[in-house]
């Protein structure tokens, strides 16, 4: 296993490589353009295909046309693009076409700004396109979480046959850390049968997400549901730190997390009995697990850099009886762990 | 006993669902008759638009991908760059090809993508009941131009193949109607061309079929026939815009 040092966009782009993805096609946007920068130098390497489209609205699209012949496909953007992929991926969930889609958030509404910023979370987890649908979403919080989890997106979006989102911090897109290649000799994405092949083997093969014949739709929508069902069972991962005997936990995703930890330590060090919950899974959010730690602890301080978009899911689960508090900044400035540690204290 | 006409092999044994006096059905038939004629059935993949010719994989027996309205081509970009060995081939009409997807479909072209572009234009939307398309001609009522198109308020007519033709990335590129005997021969020998600049791999083709639509024109077949000789060409003329020879790209 080889041990690099990486910017995260590298970590994933090399995870994504690793994960065997054999096209790309992308638009340029600030921050995200280090992955296509190294996705069009890499890819052709190992025979796979790099298009820069000439907007997020081809690109998505571009996506749908190769994965519906089998291949493992990507895309990355920043938020105003990934607004304008958001068509493509109630598509891909339709004809249920496995896609993996990068979003490094910047600023909105609108032209917003090109800092870092958590604003995106309510367009990933609760579907920006049209329609009864899911996308599995993950955050991560490291570069080797950014590794690691391009290839989950991959290994989900095959098995679920479904677009997955990364829905990553630009701190940790442009952190340079340790990064351990895991999967350095992965073997070649099995064959989908039911993908276009090199010719037409057999019946012949629709791809499609129209449904206008009887109840088919109605079939159609809830077996994406069913599907959606079975990753809330199997697909959760979350990240829990010393909230055994905490009194107050915090909750934050991706950079707010991070800084978040150390934040806990700073409380430890000082006798304060604080934890630190990250759901890792967005969606299938970590509702289980979040429960059960709200048997003990009956405190939590959900942070945020917007103006609060994950804490309507902490309160949803969580309900009316536990103290929930919500500290956000919806700017460019990430919170310090001193910061967050005073903002625990005032709680308790 | 010789046989002089058969159904084409590639077309399944249903209706077709088009109404009387569509064009869409002979466009389907000559499509097909050049899928046998290079005995490509297997290796095809039709993209389809959204539009009348959207249920197209219920009449051909191929392997079909459906696409989001206008991205067509974007979608044909993914399958012909993921399977290059096979042949890939849209069906768009009007709206989807030349309004909504214009970018698409210039893009694709620009990037000489290797595919087979089969744009139906019959100057309606005509799955959504008759709205103005962006090929409309000037003073034709539609159920958005009411009052006829007008150049101030709405525009000219789109020339796609005219337009196309100046991109270098363009093999082909011609216009064909369906009206006559002789104009059928030549459509269907447009239509072969487009696919064997394809097997050749000389680039993007695009036939763009001139076609009535009776049911949102309300007029009679025979005189949506007529239509399309005594308005339609004059404004799109037929022809071949551009022809691209293997020896031009060596």
């Amino acid at each position: 296993m080889e041990k690099l040092f990486l910017r995260g966009s590298e970590a994933l782009a090399l995870g994504a490589i690793d994960a065997s993805v054999k096209f790309y096609a992308g638009y340029p946007i600030t921050p995200q353009n280090d992955i296509p920068e190294f996705l069009s130098r890499e890819l052709p390497k190992v025979g796979g295909k790099f298009v820069q489209a000439e907007s997020e609205v081809a690109a998505i699209n571009m996506l749908l046309g190769a994965s519906a012949c089998g291949l493992r496909v990507m895309t990355s953007s920043s938020s105003p693009g990934i607004s304008l992929m958001q068509e493509g991926i109630s598509y891909l969930s339709g004809s249920e076409l496995p896609a993996v889609i990068v979003n490094v958030m910047r600023w909105g509404p609108g032209l917003g700004g090109i800092g870092a910023s958590q604003g995106d979370y309510h367009q990933a987890t609760k579907g920006g396109g049209h329609g009864d649908y899911f996308v599995p979403v993950f955050a991560p919080y490291s570069a080797q979480e950014m590794y690691d989890l391009i290839i989950r997106a991959f290994d989900v979006a095959d098995k679920y046959r479904t677009p997955t989102m990364l829905l990553v911090d630009v701190m940790i897109s442009l952190m340079k850390e340790k990064v351990i290649r895991r999967f350095e000799k992965r073997s070649e994405v099995k064959i989908k049968s039911w993908a276009f092949g090199k010719v037409k083997e057999g019946e012949q093969k629709i791809i499609k997400s129209l449904y206008l014949k009887g109840n088919d739709l109605e079939r159609h929508n809830w077996k994406l549901y069913e599907k959606y069902k079975v990753m809330c069972e199997k697909e959760v991962i979350y990240e829990s730190y010393l909230c055994d005997d905490a009194e107050i936990v915090l909750i934050g995703f991706g950079m707010v997390a991070r800084i978040g930890k150390s934040a806990i330590d700073i409380a430890r060090e000082r006798n304060v009995k604080a934890g630190l919950f990250r759901p890792i899974s967005l969606v299938p959010f970590p509702e289980k697990e979040l429960e059960a730690i709200s048997k003990k602890c009956k405190k939590f301080l959900v942070v945020e850099m917007n103006t609060g978009q994950m804490v309507h899911d902490i309160q949803r689960v969580l309900g009316k009886d536990i103290d929930i508090s919500f500290y956000g900044k919806p700017s460019s400035y990430a919170p310090t762990p001193e910061e967050l540690f005073y903002k625990i204290k005032e709680q308790i | 006993m010789k046989v002089v006409y058969k159904k084409p092999e590639v077309l399944k044994n249903v209706n077709f669902h088009f109404c009387p006096g569509c064009q869409h059905g002979l466009v389907h038939k000559i499509i097909a008759e050049a899928i046998d004629n290079f005995k490509i059935k297997d290796k095809t993949i039709a993209v389809i638009g959204v539009g009348c010719g959207v249920f197209l994989y219920d009449y051909f027996d191929v392997d079909s991908l459906e696409a989001p309205h206008g991205r067509g081509l974007a979608v044909a970009t993914g399958v012909k760059r993921a399977r290059p060995e096979r042949i890939v081939f849209t069906y768009q009409g009007d709206g989807d090809l030349a309004s909504i997807g214009l970018a698409e479909t210039v893009h694709a072209a620009n990037r000489g993508e290797n595919v087979s572009v089969f744009f139906v234009n019959n100057t309606v939307y005509g799955m959504t009941g008759g709205q103005m398309a962006p090929t409309t001609l000037l003073g034709q009522i539609t159920t958005t131009s009411p009052y006829g198109r007008e150049f101030q308020r709405d525009g000219y007519p789109i020339r796609m193949s005219e337009m196309l033709a100046t991109l270098e990335g363009v093999a082909f590129s011609a216009r064909v109607a369906l009206c006559t005997p002789k104009q059928l021969m030549e459509a269907k020998k447009a239509v072969k061309k487009a696919f064997q600049m394809q097997l050749e791999g000389l680039g993007f083709s695009f036939v763009e079929i001139l076609s009535a639509c009776p049911t949102n024109w309300n007029m009679q077949p025979l005189e949506a026939i007529k239509r399309v000789e005594e308005e339609m060409i004059p404004f799109f003329p037929l022809g071949i815009y551009k022809e691209r020879r293997v020896s031009d790209v060596l």
